[in-house]
């Protein structure tokens, strides 16, 4: 009975284990180079924010090129938007242009030598007190924003330009605004589809239902955002009377088609595994069916359904795809709902690729990158908690 | 058919598919009696008692023919509302199963389901149901408490305080100790028994020892048919039939 040693087996083991570690470092490691291109953050002072890209451009003629060039091709969407078919192309270009013609008036007004001196003198002064400067330029620095924190947290996201503006409260409110929507269509829907599923449909239609539904989770949400821009953007622009096509609304709409079958998917599998015994114990009581699906059945499955629902959240705040082509991808901070939103991920979609690298633009989209990322984290915490404490202790053992 | 008689089921066949698992039931239940179903595993005996509140309506391979009547009224008929007859006649089903809501919320679901909302009176009906089902002085303080942190035995005489909550007549059991210890299987049936005042027991038992003590009639199942019937002092002593006679003492099943 002598400990043999099995080569083969050994290494199968430490080559599973290896992939295993290998594929959690990676993960580990995406998220550390997010949060270390968000760190310069917290070094950067307010008025490299506001006003980095003056001394950039005025550094090298090479950079102040590419300035030009990238707030051109922000100027961009408008154009972008009229050729989607737009049917109202006079409400789209007001609502799109006067944002754009608002920050140029701005930076050529700032463009003074005078002003910019000004500016330098002040950006040193901000720098050495920390955030602190003192009085006489204090209206200076409200006008531009005050402290980092207030920077971003102010109404304007405006990253182009003479004079770019990074509040991401609009971004946030967008990516809310749609992540809402979505929800408040796709947890009943696929709630009740996947109750429908479980537990009332005749075998032929939940063999039918289920693989069409969970078919739809792999649509790729491009194709489900192509869907939005050009049917249902114009659909729901006549069904509601909107003034603009593309907004928070039909957003949340597409994204929802996006989030039904996760939350199906989930809840059915959470619905399903209700035991038998539980609904046989509520017939055998003369309850009616449908209301022992209500009362027992839906109640034993919520821990999963919640989770799912959680999940269909997280998957409705990072979507991109959708949300780039179905929301209009205005920064307005509005509380309307049929307005043009721009999301926290659709922002990162769209101007990562032209930003800078180590610009303030650059770093305040990684910033947004980690704050996607500590929602997902948040959520998944919460969903984890919620459901180990409070939702375990009040079923008792049932799982 | 005479007043003493609850359930009469009169040339009963159930098939799954092609399989025909009930034989020509004829079978008399009394009222205010224990009638034990006893045979071996697959003999049909949990069939045909889930054939008496129609729970096979569940199994969509199930096909009932012949009748089944209940206090005269033959529940096969087109008329008859399942969920009606299953006030009528509850049942308790072998594994325990409370559903995983509160003790109180567990007695009064049927009520509630029943529509009623008093919050007193289902008080009233959930202390009655659990004084009857002997676990309302091991609960009584914390009627909060999910049901299912409750031991197998409570949990299962919860099951009975369920289903005697909705005030039915006829009780079915479906092995109701099979998955309990000694001691908790003496209390239900000791439950058994004093149930027997108010209600019309069909308790389906793999333990011999168990039918000879609660049961006055006991019926002998054997590959879907009926092969003997007979009060229990009878059958256990002096069966008619060697099938029987051969079960029960142990030379198969």
């Amino acid at each position: 009975m002598k400990k043999r040693i099995r080569l083969g087996e050994f290494l199968i083991e430490k080559g599973i284990a290896t992939v295993a570690f290998g594929s959690l470092g990676a993960i580990v490691l995406i998220f550390l180079f997010v949060f270390r291109e968000a760190v310069p953050i917290f070094t950067m002072d307010a008025r490299a924010l506001s006003g980095g890209h003056e001394s950039i451009s005025s550094s090298g003629t090479t950079d102040s090129a590419k300035a030009t060039g990238e707030s051109e091709s922000y100027g961009d969407p408008v154009g972008e938007s009229e050729s989607y078919g737009d049917p109202e192309p006079v409400g789209a270009a007001e609502s799109y242009g006067e944002p754009e013609i608002v920050g140029a008036a701005e930076s050529y007004g700032d463009s003074t030598a005078a002003d910019s001196s000004a500016k330098d003198t002040s950006i040193a002064t901000s720098g050495g007190m920390l955030g602190k400067p003192p009085p006489p330029s204090e209206s200076t620095v409200s006008e531009e924003g005050g402290s980092i924190l207030s920077q971003i947290l102010s109404g304007n996201w405006q990253p182009v330009g003479d004079h770019p503006k990074f509040g991401i409260l609009p971004l946030l409110a967008g990516s809310l605004k749609v992540a809402l929507i979505a929800i408040l269509i796709a947890a009943p829907v696929g709630i009740f589809a996947a109750l429908f599923t479980s537990t009332f449909a005749p075998r032929w239609a939940k063999e039918a239902m289920k693989p069409i539904i969970e078919i739809m989770a792999g649509f790729p949400s491009v194709v489900i955002g192509f869907f939005a821009l050009t049917i249902l953007a114009s659909l729901v622009q006549t069904v509601f009377g909107l003034d603009y096509r593309l907004n928070a609304l039909v957003g949340g709409i597409a994204m929802s088609m996006a989030v039904i079958p996760l939350i199906y998917t989930i809840s059915e599998d959470a619905l399903s595994a209700v035991p038998k015994h539980f609904t046989e114990g509520s017939l055998a009581l003369g309850a009616p069916l449908w209301e022992t699906n209500l009362r027992v059945v839906l109640p034993a499955a919520i821990p999963g359904i919640f989770a799912g629902v959680l999940l269909g959240l997280g998957r409705a705040i990072g979507e991109t795809m959708i949300v780039l082509m179905a929301t209009g991808n205005a920064a307005l901070l509005s509380p309307s709902f049929v307005e043009p939103v721009r999301t926290v991920s659709a922002s990162i979609g769209a101007e990562m690729a032209e930003v800078v690298f180590g610009d303030p633009h650059y770093v305040m989209l990684f910033v947004l990158g980690s704050i996607l990322f500590c929602i997902s984290f948040a959520l998944n915490a919460v969903a984890e908690i919620f459901i180990r404490q409070r939702l375990m202790a009040k079923f008792g053992g049932a799982s | 058919m005479n007043e003493s008689t609850k359930i009469l089921t009169r040339d009963l066949n159930l098939h799954y598919g092609e399989k025909h698992a009930l034989r020509h039931i004829d079978l008399e239940i009394q009222r205010n009696h224990v009638t034990a179903l006893i045979g071996p595993s697959g003999c049909g005996k949990s069939t045909f008692l889930r054939c008496l509140n129609r729970m096979n309506d569940l199994i969509e391979s199930a096909k009932v023919t012949g009748t089944v009547e209940v206090d005269g009224t033959n529940i096969y008929a087109k008329d008859i509302d399942p969920v009606l007859l299953r006030r009528k006649v509850g049942m308790i089903f072998q594994k325990s199963n409370p559903f995983p809501k509160s003790i109180f919320e567990n007695v009064a679901y049927g009520p509630r389901v029943h529509g009623i909302k008093d919050k007193k009176r289902l008080e009233e009906i959930v202390e009655k149901s659990l004084r009857g089902a002997a676990l309302w002085e091991e609960v009584k303080d914390d009627l909060a408490k999910s049901g299912l942190a409750l031991s197998g035995g409570q949990q299962q005489r919860l099951c009975i305080a369920r289903a005697i909550a909705v005030d039915p007549e006829v009780l079915l059991m479906d092995e109701p100790a099979s998955a309990l210890d000694p001691i908790a299987t003496a209390k239900i049936e000791e439950l058994i028994w004093q149930l027997k005042e108010s209600f019309t027991i069909v308790i389906v038992t793999h333990s011999m020892h168990q039918a000879s003590r609660v049961s006055d009639t006991t019926a002998f199942f054997y590959m879907g048919e009926m092969v003997e019937v007979g009060p229990t002092q009878k059958i256990f002593t002096s069966p008619a039939q060697k099938r029987t006679e051969d079960y029960i003492t142990g030379r198969f099943g």
